[in-house]
């Protein structure tokens, strides 16, 4: 089969990531199929980051003198720029924390902590904690934590057998007691674009949040929070050709003020006394101690070159290699595709198992010809247990994923059968 | 491709492995998992005093966990405990020497194929996965602690 024709200028983009030049142990070329685990990294973010390391280094909102008021600039300029990628009403409204997960965490943690003054945003018994079974760990746990802090009910949404949200019970799962509903925009595992219209819709009837983690889907399409109509977004800079150490948290201005703060800590406060203290309003009150500020700095970097080439065009690109990918991966006997076997509500991340072969030994194979995969859980494991398999080998799509790698992931899964056949 | 660390000797463990399967009777029972990865091994030792009469297993993985239980049942069933907590010891130094270890086949038989392993950072705790199980379900069985997990 020929290789259809992408709306990107693959070869261009390529030249702006140094690192895809690499060859690897014997001389194969990295053929870099892991971008849902971490993006490799344009040199128009990495210059970024030197910059700032060697010319406008200091701390933020505190420092008086020249340096301190660029780096608080370029700061501040990176929040305006997450603002305007997913549309948010606000710019107040965008809360930078290390990674996707602290937001996630940041949320559950300030519903548990039974702070907030008005009781919508306290969970106790009687309160249901709702999430999908399709979630990573980072959105499962700190809601189970929640629960057993608070004596609210977890509960999950289940799958069906082709990867996606089984949305039959949504009337009876989301109802007046449930205080918040939780889920992943694009699964990490399954690659499953889910129907968030539909949940949130269910939510608004009963007067639950939603919050939705975006670490899948928001490097990959355009976003818009207030179309979208959700209370609460989550994603990481590092998934998004930006640097690890930086994730941001959206929410709807009436959500963040009304919960209470996270982490306490400089630039936190409004005012300290040693009866009681008063806190900052948004985005800083959930901002406590010396950000990440290159990293932030970094983001900003990386979301200008990202819309520089068009998330649109990003995502029209992604879509055409997943077709192809799965047209390719169909085609090997033995190879089961886990999740939804066509485009319709996916995005380019590709999970399967090759039957008499444990993933392990596929993706160290694969590796051998320099193929990166991620083979394991995923961080999803009740996905592997809702598919009875201990594992699978996902390959991950971006930007700079051009057909001839997915031929070579599919040459490489040739090779496997053969050496374990 | 793969020489050194897919060893034919490990591919036929892992096609065709050695006493494989939960018997009965035993001493000691543990399970272990490697949660990277979702590799799991459930390990039993039967003792006859100082003789270990049994090593059975069963458990799902990669070739290198499974045929490393295998190659575990093979040499140490029938050893005294003494011995087979030595040759664990050699096994382990091994794994963990990153391929800077000499591997002694008088002591490690068969084991000696997973010397490519210990190239493979990520791939010695695959290895290692039934031999700490062993360990656990020996403790357990020498103490009559039992089955627990």
């Amino acid at each position: 089969m020929s290789a259809p024709h992408s709306p990107l200028d693959v070869d261009r983009v390529r030249k702006d990531f140094p690192i895809l030049e690499r060859r690897l142990a014997g001389d194969h070329p990295l053929v870099y199929l892991d971008s849902a685990n971490t993006s490799q990294k344009p040199a128009a973010v990495l210059d970024v980051l030197a910059e700032h390391y060697t010319r406008h280094n200091a701390n933020v909102a505190r420092a008086v003198h020249q340096l301190g008021e660029e780096s608080t600039a370029a700061y501040e300029s990176a929040r305006d720029k997450l603002a305007a990628l997913i549309n948010a009403p606000s710019r107040d409204e965008i809360i930078f924390t290390k990674n996707a997960s602290e937001a996630l965490n940041l949320v559950a943690h300030t519903l548990a902590s039974g702070l907030a003054d008005d009781p919508r945003y306290r969970l106790g018994p009687g309160d249901e904690i709702v999430v999908t079974e399709m979630e990573h760990h980072s959105n499962i746990v700190p809601w189970q934590l929640a629960a057993k802090r608070t004596g609210a009910a977890f509960r999950w949404f289940g799958l069906t057998d082709d990867g996606r949200l089984d949305l039959s019970t949504i009337g009876e799962l989301i109802n007046e007691r449930t205080k918040i509903v939780s889920l992943v925009h694009q699964s990490n595992s399954l690659g499953t674009v889910n129907d968030v219209a539909t949940v949130v819709a269910r939510a608004r009837e009963v007067g639950a949040l939603v919050l939705l983690d975006g670490s899948q889907s928001v490097p990959h399409q355009p976003i818009d929070v207030t179309a979208l109509g959700v209370d609460l977004l989550a994603f990481t800079g590092h998934k998004m050709v930006g640097p690890t150490g930086i994730g941001v948290l959206w929410g709807r201005r009436e959500v963040l003020d009304a919960l209470p703060p996270f982490l306490g800590g400089g630039e936190m406060i409004e005012t300290v006394d040693m009866t009681g203290s008063t806190f900052a309003p948004i985005p800083h009150k959930f901002e406590a101690g010396t950000p990440p500020i290159a990293q932030a700095i970094g983001l900003g970097a990386a979301v200008d070159y990202l819309t520089g080439i068009g998330l649109d065009r990003i995502h029209e690109h992604e879509l055409t290699l997943t077709g192809y990918a799965l047209e390719k991966l169909n085609a090997i006997d033995d190879l089961r595709i886990i999740g939804p076997n066509s485009l319709e509500g996916r995005g380019g991340t590709v999970s399967f198992v090759v039957d008499g072969v444990h993933p392990h030994d596929v993706g160290q194979l694969l590796d051998e010809q320099g193929v990166a995969v991620r083979v394991g859980h995923h961080c999803a494991r009740p996905v592997c247990v809702r598919y009875g398999i201990p594992a699978t080998t996902r390959a991950s799509f971006y930007l700079y994923t051009t057909f001839d790698e997915i031929d070579a992931l599919a040459d490489g899964l040739h090779q496997v059968k053969r050496f374990f056949g | 491709m793969s020489d050194s660390l897919y060893q034919e000797i490990i591919l036929d463990h892992y096609k065709h492995p050695h006493g494989r399967g939960l018997r009965e009777p035993f001493g000691g029972e543990a399970h272990h998992v490697n949660p990277t990865c979702g590799d799991e091994i459930t390990m039993r030792v039967a003792l006859d005093g100082e003789k270990i009469t049994d090593v059975s297993y069963d458990g799902q993985g990669c070739s290198i966990s499974q045929a490393s239980a295998s190659v575990l049942h093979e040499l140490l069933t029938g050893s005294t405990v003494d011995d087979a907590f030595a040759t664990e010891r050699v096994f382990t130094e091994l794994m963990q020497g990153r391929g800077q270890v000499e591997p002694d086949e008088d002591v490690l038989g068969d084991g000696i194929a997973f010397a490519g392993v210990a190239k493979y950072p990520a791939r010695v705790k695959c290895a290692l996965l039934s031999w700490m199980a062993f360990k656990d379900a020996t403790a357990r069985a020498l103490s009559g602690a039992g089955r627990t997990s």
